[in-house]
């Protein structure tokens, strides 16, 4: 049983990326049990903008699994036009996190405040990283997919943004949940 | 070059542009990664000249770089570390061999994905002339050591090389995400890509291990990208990750940077044991003894490198409930890899050996890296470890690991593979100067610094004179010998360099097969054309068939079918007889 070459390839693209991720939260979490008073800078950010980002990610992976089931039945354009839902949801996930970002920052909550923020920052800002590389290669993948051709692509894009989900996952309730 | 015009797939002059810097043939970005790691090491074999020097001969004017200020000394040996590890060991033993090797032992066309394969040299290539950039950003290039500990390297006051650290950082970074990319392409054509006929067990060796390495590189290099993605910020924004001043802690870089530093050296050291293991069958006419314990000592090898990294951080502070730990896990780990410099020895057991160049650095590969694991037993124990620490003896002991992984490795696979490379035989004579200067001249280096280490002696310092205990004559002696070593060393490197350039375009034409070895790449074309067979080959048995009885032969290639005769014994120039 051989699993095509690329969807093999991006499960190895996930690996290397969830030690990426592991690396840092884990740091994350070991500095966090150390030091208590985290939780005061953490009761500053915006546990229900998270939460609506939160659902906003996950509806949009919906539609990415869509796309992979109308690339399996050849319609291409179909996949096409649900991929770019999928973008649209990436978009305001985007624009949400932009709004919390000028509060914070305006509240004067920046990178440099204290460790909390920097972990804040750097973890959510690499996840945001990866949620527009997503974007931008679901967009080319969506460009061929309308031409009814690389379907296969569909699928590995699909799991691709289903990793960046799980990461949101495990973000939400390390910076937002846990105070 | 005809066997380009005769192929099959057709492919065009490109030019050369299109043929030597924008192509995806795996065999041709091999080449790229060879040259680009050989160039390379010339400039930290540079670095090492200048501060070696400086160490034997403090404040006098070094020839060809004139007086040494301890700022300059700290940014070479730092680079020294970096380039030798990052920009000669990983390109040539990793991305060389396995670009090279992967699909022509695998009998395939190419790598399943060849543009990310361009994509992975040319991000390496940028990290390459990013690093050797930070030569000429003001202040230098970066004086933090290469294992970047903070707060040295995260602050400017105290590595005083503001932009040569930041510049440092980011060469690093990128080197690593060329070296994912390459990797996922390296695993995902051995699962994906193998001869017809082609089992598990049927891979030759040095793919294993280069497989192997790969997934450890990518399994252990995340979490040192978020460290150095924390680095970064410290530098550059002022965050305060591993400054204990606003809570951080400097201990957690050495996590994450042994977490993935320690793996690393397996991660180097596998590949160049699978060029050994190609290799000494070949010259002893044997079968490799125990294959699948190699495999499996690999693998062992491999999940046991992620539980060891602590034992480079026993003088750091650690818990020594922990030191303990990592005491026991480093001297078990020295199990599966001297069994396997067992299972090479049993291989020559018997052999019809015979001592060519590419055999004789195999062979001196298994003895030196033999001394380097010897000697990383005292330093695993965290006892020893705490009067050993920071001295020239762990300096001795690397280098006894990682000269014969990254040199004596390299050049094994390359006087090996240097026919099917460039069709043309190496001149034997030349190699055997070269081999035996360098090996001499090697360990005239390294035996020195093992003796001046266990008597104290401290790396890090930039002069001796101000250090009474540690300037004794004695030791003095000592280090000038070293250097003196070194110089032979480096002397003779031009033997090797007009040995290859000469059998570029002179030496014997060697034929498909001069080794009368049994593995894929030797049934293409020397050198092979682009997409590598003109019939892709299928195989019908393991690699190492070698003085198999009842057959005329004592090879058997692993793409001769089984019922048909014995083959005719191949027209090419055996260099060896």
């Amino acid at each position: 049983m051989e699993v095509p070459t690329g969807r093999l390839a991006i499960w190895w693209v996930l690996a290397s990326e969830t030690v990426v991720f592991g690396g840092l939260l884990g740091s994350y979490i070991m500095m966090r049990l150390r030091h208590g008073a985290w939780a005061d800078q953490a009761a500053n950010t915006n546990t229900w903008a998270g939460a609506f980002n939160t659902l906003v990610l996950l509806t949009s992976s919906l539609s990415a699994v869509l796309a992979h089931q109308a690339a399996e039945r050849a319609d291409g354009p179909k996949a096409a036009r649900l991929l770019r839902y999928t973008i649209l949801g990436g978009g305001v996930f985007l624009v949400v996190k932009a709004f919390e970002w000028t509060h914070e920052i305006t509240e004067g909550f920046t990178i440099t405040s204290s460790l909390f923020w920097s972990f804040y920052y750097t973890a959510a800002g690499l996840h945001a990283a990866h949620v527009v590389a997503g974007m931008v290669i679901m967009f080319i993948v969506s460009l061929t997919a309308a031409r009814n051709e690389e379907l296969h692509r569909v699928e590995n894009i699909g799991i691709y943004w289903h990793f960046v989900d799980v990461v949101w996952i495990f973000l939400f309730p390390l910076l937002y949940i846990a105070k | 070059m005809t066997e380009i015009a005769a192929h099959p797939v057709g492919h065009h002059d490109h030019g050369f542009v299109k043929r030597y810097l924008w192509s995806t043939d795996h065999k041709v970005i091999a080449m790229q990664y060879l040259f680009t790691g050989m160039l390379m090491a010339l400039i930290g074999g540079f670095a090492v000249y200048v501060f070696r020097m400086q160490l034997a001969f403090p404040g006098q004017s070094v020839p060809l770089f004139g007086r040494v200020s301890a700022g300059q000394y700290n940014s070479l040996v730092t680079m020294h570390g970096t380039i030798m590890i990052f920009w000669v060991a990983m390109p040539v033993l990793l991305a060389a061999f396995g670009n090279f090797l992967i699909p022509l032992m695998l009998g395939c066309d190419d790598m399943v994905f060849p543009k990310v394969n361009r994509l992975s040299y040319q991000i390496f290539l940028l990290s390459a002339v990013v690093l050797v950039a930070s030569f000429v950003v003001p202040g230098g290039a970066f004086g933090g050591a290469w294992t970047a500990y903070p707060p040295l390297s995260a602050n400017a006051v105290y590595n005083l090389t503001r932009y040569g650290a930041t510049v440092w950082v980011v060469a690093v970074a990128l080197e690593f995400v060329a070296f994912l990319l390459g990797g996922i392409n390296f695993v995902t054509t051995a699962m994906n890509s193998r001869a017809p006929g082609m089992r598990m067990f049927d891979v030759p060796m040095v793919v294993w291990m280069i497989v192997i390495a790969s997934i450890l590189f990518m399994a252990s290099v995340g979490p040192l990208l978020a460290g150095a993605a924390m680095l970064f910020f410290d530098q550059v924004l002022g965050t305060g990750f591993y400054d204990p001043a606003t809570g951080g802690d400097p201990i957690l870089w050495q996590h994450l940077f042994w977490f993935f530093g320690h793996p690393e050296v397996y991660v180097v050291l596998l590949p160049a044991m699978g060029i050994v293991a190609e290799i000494i069958p070949v010259f002893s006419r044997k079968k490799l003894f125990g294959y699948r314990t190699i495999v499996y000592t690999a693998i062992a090898t491999g999940v046991i490198s992620f539980f060891v990294w602590a034992h480079h951080q026993f003088v750091a502070g650690i818990d020594p409930r922990m030191a303990s730990l990592f005491t026991i896990t480093t001297l078990i780990i020295s199990v599966p890899i001297a069994e396997m410099l067992f299972v090479y020895i049993a291989t020559l057991y018997g052999g019809s050996i015979t001592l060519t160049t590419p055999m004789l650095w195999a062979l001196s590969f298994v003895a030196e890296f033999l001394l380097g694991g010897v000697t990383g037993i005292f330093l695993g124990a965290a006892g020893a470890d705490i009067y050993l620490h920071d001295t020239y003896f762990v300096l001795a002991h690397f280098h006894y690991t990682f000269f014969p992984i990254a040199i004596i490795g390299a050049f094994a696979g390359i006087t090996f593979w240097f026919p099917k490379m460039f069709g043309r035989m190496m001149d034997e004579r030349l190699g055997k100067i070269h081999f035996w200067v360098t090996i001499i001249a090697f360990n005239f280096i390294f035996i020195p610094l093992f003796m001046t280490g266990a008597a104290g002696d401290h790396r890090r310092i930039f002069d001796y004179s101000g250090f009474p205990d540690l300037a004794t004559p004695g030791l003095q002696r000592l280090r000038i010998i070293a250097t003196m070593g070194l110089v032979s060393l480096l002397a003779v490197q031009p033997v090797f360099f007009f040995n290859f350039i000469r059998s570029m375009v002179r030496g014997r034409i060697a034929g498909a097969n001069p080794w009368r070895a049994n593995t894929l790449e030797w049934s293409a074309p020397s050198p092979p054309p682009h997409g590598n067979f003109a019939e892709l080959p299928e195989v019908y048995r393991g690699p190492y068939e070698y003085s198999t009885e009842d057959r005329e032969e004592d090879f058997w290639p692993q793409h001769v079918p089984d019922d048909s005769p014995a083959p005719a014994p191949l027209a090419s120039v055996v260099g060896w007889r």
